[in-house]
């Protein structure tokens, strides 16, 4: 089967952005994924988002590992930099590539597969470096790309397509991000891109790793009856009591501004978040109250979705290792290489 | 907004502009893709079931399907619709067998066609079939009409006029040449069932200025006058310089001709700004290309005469206020002239309608109809074509034609005049594989084939030189590529979706939406793109399963090529072929035989 390619159509007065560019020059490859795949909406999500944040293509680097999820850097934004590791490597990949070049901005793709079985301990260490980075787990609660097997996010009793219950006990990325210390916590589902797209533009705007867990259902293995990660079964599950509205530095702020009920919190470039609901008592700042809420709802069986948690203080993988400010190449070579006798005193130092 | 009604036939044939623009309603994406397919006798066929002379309006139609192409909206070109007509009809092979023709025995009813110009002949097209004696009555020694009379040789040759008109009059037509009817009381005496007008509309404009009627008045003509003496062989030659007067198609054929009779300073003189031109652009653009000066702003006041001979026109120089409503003489001049065309108008010539026999007129001397039957207020006289409702144009003929060849059918059976079948439609879905389409579903970027001519140096050689030399085959098959199949239809089931935005996200043209229902101006403007084009629907589906939300496709710039259908993971959007069926007078045969398409007569003999 040959993937379909979509024409570039010359319309007079499609929207451009600061740059000049259409969501189109924000697009990659053809999909080659199943039609109807939540992935393919996340994609354009992505799409979406760089376009209107102006991100020049140049300046954006996407990485993922192996699985469904890890093919869709391929048809977003043709024009950034990409690398597709080994599976549950591209935390890994994504940490030493920050670590060279900080001025990029980075975004990976993974699946549940990827990051909570064979890439669980990449993942878990690249959030404990808070790693500037937006890292975007595509949740479908299967491997996809082996024919529908239950992944570490399937929920007990959730059912494959056979008809076989799922006895055991899922991982929660947010639990997981929670218990690390991440410091951006976002959940989204594909078939929302009003929510989504915001929380991108959130998470690309804080330091350090955004964890976003997007619910993606996998069209042709778990959006059945008895999936409790299908299109049906996550919107009738589905509670967004957490509303925010992201607003870029630029922007002026012209929305009512309400002190009790909205909390805004100011991100890294100067972007704001702003809480536009969220439930009484609750505060994104607050590690242990925001796990008590989402147990509580998932007791109940419903899945939050939102930004559910944010801290926008801490410091970031460079900020705790003392790095230079500029990407490794900028640096003059006499830095980056300052000799034998630098080599020579530095070990002069540790005898 | 309640969910749209698209089993309405006429919901999906608006979004095939063309056809929808087009008074005879041709199924213009329909024969594209026979063309393409090199399907080119069909393609001939389906476009001769509505518009009756595809290589006569292949060449000189008026074409309202191109400023409808949607093709426009998307790259700025409309697809040249009428030149593909051209094409099927100049490689269309032996097409004798699947035309129509008379039944073996006739039904008994005598009709009689005044006239054997366009609207005539489609009427004997229609009759002939369902067992009718046709007469038609025609002044001139030969059919056409204003095909014949009005449009130079360069742009429609005769033999391409004489065997569409023939074809018909095969059909067991009885023509009387040269025999003008001169009283219609007349005959209403003869025994006829019914009597359809189709004379045109005749008649030049005359512009009653100083110096009209002097002595010089044999270099002064009326443009569709003189058009028809050039036609007959009257008239062979014109003055070196020569003024047009007026700026619609007759004054474009003047003009040209013109030139072709010894014409060499040839101006076209319009009162008004270009943007007010009658003139199709394409006959503007032709007739500079010829180097004719079209001049503006420029308003006739006399004819300047000294000594017996014509010497030149006399013209205010005018400006116009915005909207072209007032003009202020700026100064006057006299520009020199050998001969003056007039070619401002032309209108219905009736004297030979006796005012007494219950036809009644209305205030500008055209006869009262009934718009749908074409029925006058004397029950068994139909009109159609220019005579009808005033000059319009060949296309506008054949439509009126079919639709009051309906009417005399139903009179002569004695059903009700008004009794019309309804128009229904097929949807047929082009489904063949998971990416596979029964349609070239892929958008071509070509840009519009521009139509090759006779080169300027060799084009006046004759006046019977047809100038457009057509499209070659490497022409024909970019343009039909162009084509977006706006018959094949996007087709939604609302109870099959999820919801997974597939067909949001693959759009080219961000025509889908899925949002909250809402009014329409209020839903326009909630859409991946805004619809700004109020001219084309928004259609909206039923609520949707799991939120109660709706599909919405704005129409506008939908280029059909099946990718919504495609990423479908459900199937609730399929690509139909849309077939608009519309009443012919042979669809209500009396003996309850629906004649079949000539198409599928073509098919059905394995063709």
């Amino acid at each position: 089967m040959s993937a379909p390619t979509k024409p570039l159509i010359p319309l007079a007065g499609l929207p451009r952005n600061e740059l000049g560019l259409t969501v189109r020059d924000y697009e990659g490859a053809m999909s080659t994924l199943c039609a109807g795949c939540g992935h393919d909406s996340v994609t354009a999500a992505i799409s979406q988002t760089f376009f209107e944040l102006s991100t020049p293509p140049h300046t954006i680097a996407k990485l993922s590992g192996i699985g469904c999820s890890s093919k869709t850097p391929t048809y977003f934004v043709r024009g950034a930099h990409g690398f597709n590791s080994a599976h549950g490597r591209m935390a890994t990949i994504a940490t030493g590539a920050n670590a060279a070049n900080r001025e990029l901005t980075y975004i990976g793709i993974s699946g549940d597969g990827d990051s909570l079985s064979i890439g669980i301990g990449h993942l878990s260490h690249l959030i404990r470096r808070n790693v500037d980075m937006v890292y975007v787990l595509e949740n479908n609660g299967v491997y996809g790309l082996t024919k529908g097997q239950f992944s570490a996010s399937a929920d007990i009793g959730s059912r494959s397509k056979r008809g076989v219950s799922n006895d055991i006990a899922p991982i929660d990325p947010i639990m997981l991000g929670l218990t690390m210390g991440a410091t951006f916590l976002a959940r989204s589902f594909s078939g929302d891109k009003a929510q989504l797209v915001p929380l991108l533009k959130a998470a690309i705007a804080h330091k350090g790793t955004a964890l976003l867990d997007v619910i993606s259902p996998c069209v042709t293995f778990n959006d059945h009856e008895g999936s409790t990660k299908s299109y049906r079964f996550t919107r009738e599950h589905e509670v967004k009591e957490i509303a925010t509205d992201f607003v870029p530095w630029q922007q002026e702020i012209s929305m009512p501004h309400h002190k009790d009920d909205a909390r805004e919190v100011t991100l890294h470039d100067g972007s704001v978040v702003r809480f536009r609901s969220v439930p009484d008592g609750y505060d994104p700042h607050d590690r242990q109250g925001v796990e008590e809420y989402i147990r509580q709802r998932h007791a109940r069986g419903e899945i939050a979705t939102g930004l559910l948690y944010v801290n926008e203080s801490p410091q970031d993988v460079h900020e705790m290792n003392h790095t230079p400010e500029v990407a490794l190449s900028k640096l003059p070579f006499s830095r980056l290489c300052p000799g034998a006798g630098a080599l020579a005193r530095l070990q002069d130092d540790l005898r | 907004m309640e969910p749209t009604n698209d089993r309405d036939p006429q919901y999906f044939h608006r979004v095939v502009d063309c056809q929808w623009a087009c008074p005879a309603h041709t199924d213009v994406p329909g024969y594209i893709r026979l063309i393409a397919q090199g399907r080119i006798d069909e393609a001939y066929l389906l476009n001769r079931e509505s518009n009756v002379f595809p290589g006569i309006l292949g060449r000189v139609c008026d074409r309202p399907c191109e400023p409808a192409c949607r093709r426009t909206r998307v790259d700025g070109e409309p697809v040249a619709i009428c030149r593909l007509k051209r094409v099927a009809s100049d490689l269309k092979g032996d097409i004798a067998a699947a035309l129509p023709h008379a039944p073996a025995a006739m039904n008994g009813k005598r009709v009689a066609l005044i006239g054997a110009g366009p609207a005539s002949l489609t009427v004997a097209n229609d009759l002939i079939p369902l067992g009718y004696d046709v007469t038609i009555l025609e002044k001139y020694h030969t059919a056409g009409g204003l095909m014949r009379v009005n449009i130079p040789e360069f742009r429609l040759p005769a033999e391409v006029l004489d065997a569409e008109t023939q074809v018909i009059i095969d059909m067991g037509a009885v023509v009387h040449y040269g025999a003008p009817v001169e009283s219609m009381r007349e005959l209403l005496t003869q025994d006829y069932d019914a009597v359809f007008v189709g004379v045109g509309a005749p008649k030049g404009k005359e512009l009653e200025l100083p110096g009209r009627h002097d002595d010089a008045s044999g270099h002064i003509h009326i443009g569709i006058e003189w058009l028809k003496s050039v036609a007959f062989g009257h008239v062979d030659s014109v003055g070196e310089r020569v003024l047009i007067i007026g700026v619609g198609n007759t004054a474009m054929d003047c003009c040209r001709t013109s030139m072709r009779l010894g014409g060499r300073d040839v101006k076209v003189m319009a009162r008004r700004p270009r943007e007010y031109f009658k003139a199709s652009p394409w006959e503007l653009d032709d007739a500079e290309e010829e180097n004719i000066e079209i001049v503006v702003n420029h308003s006739p006041t006399r004819f300047v005469i000294e000594d017996g001979v014509l010497v030149g026109m006399a013209f205010d120089v005018v400006e116009w206020d915005e909207g072209a409503r007032h003009a202020t003489v700026l100064k006057s001049v006299i520009l020199p002239c050998d001969d003056v065309i007039l070619a401002i108008g032309q209108e219905n010539a009736f004297e030979w309608i006796e005012r007494d026999l219950g036809i009644d007129f209305g205030q500008w001397e055209t006869p009262v109809l009934d718009e749908v039957t074409l029925q006058s207020t004397l029950p068994n006289v139909f009109f159609g074509g220019d005579a009808a409702f005033g000059p319009k144009n060949i296309i506008w003929a054949v439509a009126h034609a079919h639709r009051a060849a309906i009417s005399m059918h139903n009179y002569c059976q004695g059903r009700p005049v008004d009794e019309r079948a309804p128009l229904t439609m097929t949807l047929e879905s082009q489904k063949m594989g998971m990416t596979e389409w029964s349609y070239h579903n892929e958008y071509n970027p070509s840009t519009r084939q521009q139509m090759n001519h006779v080169a300027l140096s060799a084009r006046f050689a004759a006046i019977d030189l047809e100038v457009e030399l057509g499209f070659d085959a490497a022409q024909t098959a970019h343009e039909v590529q162009r084509c977006l199949n706006c018959d094949v239809q996007t087709a939604f089931e609302a109870p099959l979706c999820i919801e997974c935005d597939a067909c949001i996200d693959i759009c080219p043209v961000r025509c889908l939406t899925i949002t909250d229902n809402g009014e329409e101006g209020d839903l326009r403007q909630r859409l991946s793109a805004p619809a700004t084009n109020l001219d084309q629907a928004i259609w909206v589906s039923a609520p949707l399963p799991q939120t109660g939300r709706v599909m919405v496709k704005d129409e506008n710039v939908c280029v059909h090529c099946g990718l919504c259908a495609q990423r479908c993971p459900t199937a609730a959007w399929d690509m139909a072929k849309f077939e608009l069926d519309i009443p012919y007078a042979a669809n209500f045969d009396i003996l309850g035989q629906t004649l079949r398409r000539a198409t599928d007569v073509l098919t059905r003999s394995g063709r």
